[in-house]
């Protein structure tokens, strides 16, 4: 710990912040700043546990009259369904796969945090919650990611429980890893698949719950949009995928669980049908939308190998501990193959600038650095689009020093994915890598309670904002869906849940009954506009302006440019999107049209988030907020808050609503890694 | 399906021990067949234990063909629309040849029981009323030696899939090394059996036994 | 290069299908299988043809979504998922037969798009440990041998995209019933519930209209998760205990 604050007093440790710049003036309205009005008080490490006996109960009687629509199911959607399913509610899940096994969770490969301390190496739930805090930059609130850390330990209770086959030791417990830069081993794995691990456990209680009754499960379902009556949430509009048909489905309160927005930029390590549909539709009937700026680049994926690629591939970043990133120092050995390229003409740019961290500098140092030698002109690997966009990560070197056999048995699936997608051999020849997007730390506002800001609207895992601030520590995406979906939003629920079950809503509401035409008038435009420009063209050129403009490194004239960009293309596609096919069959042209169209909304109000917050923090780097040697310069007397967006309606301005950030439990500290 | 295999395998091992007594000549194979009928006398009738044992494998047939074909139209219920293209990768030859080969199997049967046993057949036209004899006339006709090699090239290679499927289906084959047994085990019974039994045809036909 | 597909068209699960024939041009050997049909869809819809419909999701070979069926293989000629082949398996000039999984139990839905509810339903059937969210017990409170963590992780790999049914001579899910049988019943926690997991799962096998097991193996060869074919001699051997012990 770096100070010695007593966790049990509650005095802040920090000043509201006063913002001076006001880069994104003209492009937003001022709102009105913006409270939790469910935050806890008292000492830190008491709230969650007062929390839990100050909401009220349900009584198991009255739970099967309860019903509950989520949204998602990953693991915070999957494990809040079989959870509510346990207690009793009527649970209806929806997913867009034909499986609840397919959410994107299933990808995550590194692990997940708990502060077991197994290992007893100093860990504890401070010690995780001081970490995350730090690793977010100081942009998360500190209540949230205290709970986050003190229910970590029952997940792993929870999930071995399940059977989640967990790598462990000789002696018959579980291993630990240390994972992301921290000092402790508090990571739990199941080899390179944890993600999957994790999801099937989430996934099996969930289908033990379809078995008991409780929970229904749609798949091939797409929400389009959200029913919003007298005020609360009570329902949504969803596609069924497979004949077409626009079904509303009502309940006492809805979840979303519907993962992050990282498709935004088209090429992304999400999933192909990952998309911001969900919280977006919420977003435009109020739900407000907190540091969509906010996302995770990470800097070991597969590079782009030509203007046909769908999605990006992440390998693990422990290639990182042994394998040494450089370039050629001169432009014209570009293309030339790296082994004959003598060591003098190298430049291990990481090495050289950050010679203390060397190649292990943080996530988005790593990344942005890789950028400025791709644009100076010195990246290596195939042409797109005229740029070479890569960057060698060697291990020859490791090769020479410990031998083949010994770089195969840490690393050996992962080169052989990259052999496998790339048809190079990276025992030989030194892999190419590129940063990809990766996490989105942005989403819908949460209070603590998970509540949206449209009553009986509740938001968990990456699709809510609340846990990571400005960067996500790895291992800890994992932690929070399955905190969220297993023991908070349970807990959090029931408050709102005891004045139900409401007024049954009729079909014919006005408000179900808009919700459900603006659907269908939205499908039958896109059926009907028969221009000439695929929805995928519309995407990918979406993606490059985000990239380029609104991706590792920020400018204000940039970000300007990228609005203008974003808004004329956005025209251009109502006007002359092309979609074959009908509405009542599957017609996944016509599912993507109305992704991408959602993604062109985000993109603006990401890119007037980025321009308002004129200072570096965790993902987001402002070129005009750097030290003189080029490193993230945050403002916490500025910028120590939360940028909650209200949708302002069609053609109209954002309303920017602030939430101070406070901390009393930690103090904030500016990183250094020179 | 598995329990019957077994005990199929078990009959063919002890019908196989039995032919290999043409070796001994004359006597010592029809004194082995008549001990086979006088067998357990007084306390089982004549031919008592032959017919227990008939009725056992009787028993068996219906219930290994049944179970096959139940299989059978399972497996046609379960893709009633073929693939355009399919190949096999994984497979042996052998656990491809199972229904074909088990229906040219129970043809075998059945001519094999009409050729010695319910009709008696003696392609030379002598008296069929001495085995060792009708075994003897009959493998000396070349073609008729050439079928029962046939069918023994089709039991070796159902013996083969089945005698490791029989094992697997049990779940005997759960740990490595039991699985390496029960894949040697295939290729034993099926070498050991289709072996055993052309041994007797081809000695007679090449003039050996006599 | 330059391909020529044949691919299985069908509008949805009631009207019949065909294949139809396609010629798909700069193919580049660094594209994956489904970005080549990215191109061909993009062909398509230029030209007002409706695109081919197949399902993909991670596009990273492990959410078990993609699935077709490449010259007669599962997945194609490579072990791996459909999303992870690239066209540098394929030559210039090649014909390339794509069709969706075959089985009854998984219905066209359109083109190379089937429905795998039936997988789903067999887990429902007990491919589960029944503990309730807050009732587990401390973690380390069970050790569990390492072998038999890893041999649990090993079958967890399925990843349930149905390659083991398509292969299959006889269309039977074998392969996916016997991972999960094995994944948890090689754990400690899986022990309770093992007998009647093995009985109700195998119950909902057959009734979902998947075929018999032979044995055979063509499961194993086609799984890109090369789980093995032991796990079915785990399945028979549990069904085998637990109709032993009247489950």
């Amino acid at each position: 710990m770096a100070s010695p604050i007593d966790p049990s007093h509650s005095t802040p440790t920090n000043e509201p912040p006063v913002q001076v710049s006001d880069d994104a003036q003209g492009y937003y309205v001022p709102g009105e700043p913006l409270v939790d009005p469910r935050t806890p008080t008292g000492p830190i490490k008491d709230r969650w546990t007062t929390r839990k006996f100050e909401n009220r109960l349900v009584n198991p009687a009255n739970r099967r009259k309860l019903s509950i629509i989520i949204v998602g199911t990953g693991l915070a959607g999957g494990a809040a369904a079989a959870t509510l399913g346990e207690a009793g509610y009527n649970v209806k899940s929806f997913c867009y796969q034909d499986s609840p096994r397919r959410a994107h969770s299933i990808a995550a490969q590194g692990g997940i945090n708990a502060a077991k301390n197994y290992k007893e190496d100093g860990d504890s739930t401070h010690r995780l919650f001081y970490d995350t805090v730090k690793g977010g930059d100081y942009r998360s609130r500190e209540s949230n990611v205290y709970r986050l850390a003190e229910v970590s330990a029952n997940i792993i209770d929870q999930c071995v429980a399940q059977g989640v086959p967990f790598a462990r030791e000789y002696g018959g417990l579980l291993d630990n890893r240390s994972f992301g830069g921290v000092q402790v081993s508090r990571t739990f794995y199941a080899r390179g698949q944890t993600g999957q691990q994790l999801l099937i456990g989430a996934y099996q209680a969930m289908e033990r719950q379809v078995a008991a009754g409780t929970v229904t499960e749609y798949t091939r379902h797409e929400m389009l949009e959200l029913i919003v009556a007298d005020g609360r949430a009570r329902g949504i509009i969803a596609r069924n995928m497979v004949t077409g048909e626009i079904e509303t489905h009502l309940a006492d309160v809805v979840v979303l669980a519907s993962g992050g927005y990282g498709n935004v930029f088209y090429l992304s390590t999400n999933a192909m049908g990952s998309n911001v549909t969900a919280t977006w539709r919420a977003h435009r009937k109020g739900a407000y939308f907190a540091n969509p700026c906010y996302t995770q680049i990470h800097p070991t994926c597969i590079p782009v190998s030509g203007s046909h690629q769908s999605k990006l591939t992440l390998m693990s970043e422990s290639l990182r501990n042994d394998g040494r990133i450089w370039v050629p120092k001169k432009k014209a050995d570009c293309d030339k193959d790296p082994r004959q390229i003598p060591e003098q003409d190298r430049d291990y740019y990481l090495e050289r600038i950050y010679p203390s961290f060397g190649n292990l500098v943080p996530r988005d140092i790593a990344s942005r650095g890789a950028k400025n030698v791709c644009d100076e002109g010195r990246g290596v690997g195939p042409e797109v689009d005229g740029v070479r966009r890569g960057v060698y990560l060697d291990f020859a070197d490791s090769i020479a020093r410990l031998g083949e056999d010994a770089v195969r048995e840490k690393y050996g699936n992962l080169f052989d994915m990259y052999k496998q997608i790339t048809g190079e051999n990276p025992y030989e020849v030194p892999m190419r890598i590129y940063p990809a997007v990766h996490y989105t730390m942005g989403g819908l506002w949460v209070d603590y309670d998970l509540q949206s800001s449209i009553p009986g609207l509740f938001v968990t895992g990456e699709a809510n904002f609340s846990d990571h601030g400005a960067n996500r520590l790895g291992a800890s995406a994992l932690m929070q869906g399955l905190a969220d979906g297993y023991f908070v939003l349970p807990n959090t629920i029931r408050e709102y849940l005891a004045d139900g079950p409401f007024d049954a809503l009729d079909e014919s509401h006005p408000a179900v009954a808009e919700a459900k035409k603006s659907v269908e008038d939205r499908v039958q435009h896109f059926l009907s506009t028969n221009g000439t420009r695929s929805v995928d063209s519309y995407h990918r050129e979406l993606g490059n302006i985000m990239w380029e403009y609104c991706g590792m490194e920020r400018t204000e004239d940039g970000l300007k440019k990228a609005i203008d960009l974003i808004r004329g293309l956005r025209e251009d596609f109502w006007r002359n999107v092309k979609v074959l096919g009908t509405a009542d069959s599957l017609n996944q042209s016509l599912e993507k049209a109305g992704r991408v169209a959602d993604f062109f909304e985000l993109g603006e109000l990401m890119c007037i988030d980025a321009l308002n917050r004129r200072e570096s923090c965790g993902g987001h780097f402002r070129a005009e907020s750097q030290t003189e040697d080029g490193e993230a310069l945050r403002h916490d007397d500025q910028f120590a808050y939360v940028a909650a967006w209200e949708f302002g309606g069609d053609g109209a301005q954002p309303v920017l609503h602030k939430e101070d950030l406070v901390y009393t439990a930690i103090e904030m500290k500016q990183r250094s890694y020179k | 399906m598995a329990v019957s295999g077994l005990l199929f395998i078990a009959f063919v091992l002890m019908h196989m021990y039995g032919n290999l007594k043409a070796f001994g000549g004359h006597d010592s194979y029809n004194t082995y067949a008549e001990h086979l009928r006088t067998f357990g006398e007084p306390i089982l009738p004549r031919e008592g234990l032959l017919w227990i044992l008939r009725l056992g494998l009787i028993v068996a047939l219906i219930a290994h063909v049944a179970s096959a074909l139940a299989l059978w139209h399972r497996a046609g219920t379960a893709r009633s629309t073929k693939y355009v293209a399919k190949k096999n990768l994984g497979s042996s030859f052998s656990s491809r040849t199972m229904r074909w080969g088990g229906i040219t199997l129970l043809l075998f049967v059945v001519w094999h029981l009409l050729h010695f046993t319910i009709v008696k057949i003696n392609p030379a036209g002598g008296a069929t009323n001495d085995p060792y004899n009708l075994l003897v006339d009959s493998f000396q006709e070349w073609w008729m030696t050439i079928l029962y090699l046939v069918a023994m090239a089709a039991l070796g290679l159902h013996l083969h899939h089945g005698t490791w499927s029989s094992l697997q289906t049990l779940g005997w084959t759960s740990s490595a090394a039991a699985r390496t047994r029960a894949k040697v085990a295939g290729w034993v019974v099926a070498i050991v059996i289709a072996g055993g039994f052309s041994l007797v045809p081809l000695f007679v036909l090449f003039g050996v036994i006599d | 290069m330059k391909v020529t597909l044949k691919i299985w068209r069908q509008p949805d699960a009631a009207s019949p299908g065909a294949m139809h024939t396609y010629e798909v041009d700069k193919v580049s050997e660094d594209m994956s299988f489904l970005e080549m049909l990215d191109v061909l869809n993009e062909q398509l819809n230029a030209q007002g043809e409706d695109p081919v419909a197949f399902d993909s999701d991670c596009r990273e070979g492990i959410c078990g979504m993609c699935g077709l069926m490449i010259n007669g293989q599962a997945h194609g000629p490579e072990v791996t998922t459909t999303c992870q082949l690239h066209m540098r398996s394929f030559k210039d000039g090649d014909e390339i037969v794509v069709e969706p999984w075959r089985s009854d139990a998984f219905p066209v839905l359109k083109d190379l798009v089937v429905d795998r509810g039936a997988l789903d339903r067999i887990i429902q059937a007990g491919g589960f440990i029944s503990v309730n969210t807050g009732s587990a017990p401390e973690a380390h409170s069970v050790p569990v041998p390492r072998d038999d963590a890893v041999r649990a992780f090993s079958a967890a790999a399925c990843i349930g995209c149905g390659a083991c049914v398509a292969a299959c001579p006889n269309g039977s899910a074998s392969l996916f019933l016997g991972a999960k049988i094995t994944h948890l019943g090689e754990l400690p926690q899986g022990q309770p519930e093992r007998h009647s997991r093995v009985v109700d799962m195998v119950a909902q096998h057959d009734h979902e209209g998947f075929g018999g097991c032979t044995n055979i193996g063509e499961c194993t060869a086609a799984c890109p998760k090369e789980i093995p074919l032991d796990v079915i001699s785990q399945l028979n051997r549990d069904l085998r205990t637990a109709l032993v012990h009247g489950r």
